[in-house]
């Protein structure tokens, strides 16, 4: 059983125009996906900006309610969760996101930081929290004399290393990693990814893991989930996706993706076009229009998310194994 | 060999802060030729935008002072020159793209009147001719019905169709110089390809001299010829492109190439740097990277390292190159 399961995963969010807030269209944010992360592993996803990415870790944080569709988390439905329930789920499912110096209280000490969710959820007395503050200070290689200061005195790094603490208070099972290294210099970025590593090694906490940074998700993820206009594109092992990609998108993506060495990644596919609005998508295949190989069906027919070489992918190319 | 555009010697720029006086800039010194693209690599902090800014004279002030050094282009020098004549220089002689094309186009003004300005100020033109000039920019950086895009507004554009049009204004005299700041850090990443190569053809056309400002090495493998990596306000280490990448000579260079994952190669573990990028405030004695240098010997801590010849055209500034 995967520790989290999404079936036909949707999210429509309406436009309202006017006094009377009528409905003059359906953003499409997610539409229809289904994915699985499994315990102590990670599912990258990658995607360019409002193509869903953030839309389904809100649905997963549970910040959102799914139009449609159902997540399952250790084989049980959230819709099904009494108060108590989604309560616990939420102690299991915690999050780190991009910009550190939004997501940290700037009045609180770092020791009330780490220690709150312990403080809601478990209400220890003063020794214990102190104790458990500062085993998870250590965790992620902090200092112990930390906890007295503000998330001011330190540097991008060392406040992502606060947010992972206090994510990591309550031990969780799942954590969402939203662009956890895209704000944090270049040289701080290696120290990050493989604490995270560390963290999933000795703790066997599953990542969610969105970025696009498409390398990082490679070297971090098991399995890795293309998203375009609210769609899997494709879906595969990690490896695989990123050494041959067979969705044209994902070819187009990961050749855009820059090379580390002068000369390499000759064979640079470049689209044409922007991403279409998700107000209105394009009929059949969404990535169509920009796409090099586009037929006349693919206007016509939406692909479905079928098994190909080893991964799935929408694509009519390949004739669905 | 031709005569470089720009030739900056020794520039040194202060930031006089609450903490004290930073050297934003310390004796950075590189020349750029017609037609090449010098990456100008670093995090943030590094003293690269700084480095920019003080060549346009546009450094914060009162904050930024210029202290000492030279700013040549094309031979003459810009530092001692008036504000006056500074301001006939920006835009048509240099030209800058910012990271945000918001901070360079003014949100009340449709997209005509953006480019014209530039057309009418630096190359007189008016009337018909000046719209159809307006247009064939437009048209030249990729927008499509450039004619009916006269009319749009920024906020009407997206984020890759601002930097298109934020480009057209920078080559509308053309420059001599182009100055590109992060230009597709906010990019999409298929719409950065897009940017990177419309940068490059408008670069041929022109043969721009171009300052590529970045954090990104993949960029500079992919666009640039010479590469200058900066830490706290020093170039540290400079070459051509396929040299560093070959062979990095500085350890920070070398570790920073070595942190990146790259696709297509499974490693269990990064390379990664220890501590943290260093306090401009209070940098310690010697070299500044010394700190979090694996090679770090006692002379490091106490004298900083003078540039040494690393190779044919590649320098360093680390006492490992010192010769014997």
């Amino acid at each position: 059983m995967s520790l989290l399961e999404a079936t036909d995963l949707t999210k429509h969010f309406p436009v309202r125009r006017g006094v009377l807030g009528r409905q003059v269209g359906l953003v499409r944010a997610v539409d229809s996906i289904s994915f699985a992360i499994e315990a102590g592993q990670t599912l990258g996803l990658v995607g360019e900006s409002g193509c869903g990415k953030t839309t389904t870790s809100r649905l997963i944080l549970r910040v959102e309610a799914p139009t449609d569709g159902v997540i399952r988390f250790e084989g049980s439905a959230l819709d099904g969760f009494d108060r108590d329930g989604l309560r616990r789920y939420r102690r299991s499912v915690q999050a780190v996101f991009q910009d550190p110096y939004a997501s940290l209280d700037p009045r609180m000490r770092v020791g009330a930081i780490v220690g709150e969710p312990l403080v809601i959820n478990e209400r220890p007395s003063a020794s214990a929290l102190r104790e458990r503050v500062s085993a998870l200070l250590e965790l992620v290689s902090l200092p112990a004399r930390s906890r007295d200061l503000f998330p001011h005195e330190f540097s991008g790094g060392q406040r992502q290393r606060i947010a992972i603490a206090r994510a990591l208070a309550l031990s969780p099972k799942l954590v969402v990693l939203d662009e956890p290294v895209s704000a944090l210099d270049v040289s701080i970025r290696a120290q990050i990814l493989n604490l995270l590593r560390d963290l999933q090694r000795r703790f066997g906490v599953s990542y969610l893991f969105i970025s696009h940074d498409l390398a990082a998700v490679a070297h971090m993820s098991h399995t890795i989930a293309v998203m375009y206009l609210g769609k899997i594109v494709e879906l595969g092992a990690a490896a695989e996706v990123a050494r041959r990609p067979k969705h044209p998108y994902t070819q187009a993506l990961f050749s855009a993706a820059l090379p580390l060495r002068p000369g390499g990644g000759s064979d640079e596919i470049i689209l044409a076009g922007e991403v279409p609005s998700p107000l209105d998508p394009p009929s059949g295949c969404r990535f169509h229009p920009r796409c090099p190989y586009a037929m006349e069906r693919c206007a016509r027919d939406e692909p479905l998310l079928l098994p190909e070489s080893g991964r799935l992918v929408a694509c009519h190319l390949y004739p669905g194994a | 060999m031709t005569a470089p555009v720009i030739e900056v010697r020794d520039l040194q720029t202060r930031l006089v802060t609450r903490w004290g006086t930073i050297r934003a800039v310390d004796g950075v010194s590189f020349s750029v030729a017609e037609g090449e693209t010098l990456g100008l690599v670093g995090e943030s902090g590094s003293g690269k935008s700084m480095t920019c800014l003080s060549i346009l004279r546009l450094a914060p002030r009162p904050a930024a002072r210029i202290l000492g050094g030279s700013v040549l282009l094309d031979g003459e020098e810009l530092l001692t020159k008036s504000e006056r004549e500074m301001q006939r220089i920006r835009g048509k002689k240099v030209a800058m793209i910012l990271q945000d094309p918001m901070s360079s186009l003014n949100p009340v003004f449709s997209v005509g009147m953006q480019v014209r300005e530039p057309l009418a100020l630096h190359r007189g033109l008016s009337g018909r001719p000046l719209t159809e000039r307006a247009i064939e920019l437009l048209a030249s950086v990729g927008i499509a019905s450039a004619a009916t895009r006269l009319g749009a507004f920024p906020h009407q554009l997206s984020g890759g169709m601002r930097q298109r049009v934020v480009g057209a204004m920078a080559i509308a005299a053309p420059p001599r110089l182009l100055i590109a700041d992060e230009p597709t850090t906010s990019l999409d990443l298929t719409i950065q390809a897009q940017y990177l190569r419309l940068l490059k053809d408008l670069q041929m056309r022109h043969r721009l001299a171009m300052i590529f400002v970045t954090h990104n090495l993949g960029i500079v493998a992919k666009i640039c010829d010479r590469v200058a990596v900066m830490y706290a306000g020093r170039i540290v280490e400079a070459g051509p492109v396929a040299a560093i990448f070959g062979a990095p000579a500085h350890p920070y260079t070398r570790l920073l190439l070595e942190s990146v994952p790259r696709l297509g190669e499974t490693t269990e573990w990064l390379t990664a740097i220890e501590g943290q990028p260093p306090d401009l405030a209070a940098l310690p004695p010697g070299c500044a990277f010394a700190p979090r240098c694996p090679q770090a010997m006692d002379r490091c801590r106490a004298d900083a390292p003078p540039e040494f010849v690393a190779g044919p055209a590649q320098t360093s500034r680390c006492w490992l190159q010192a010769p014997p």
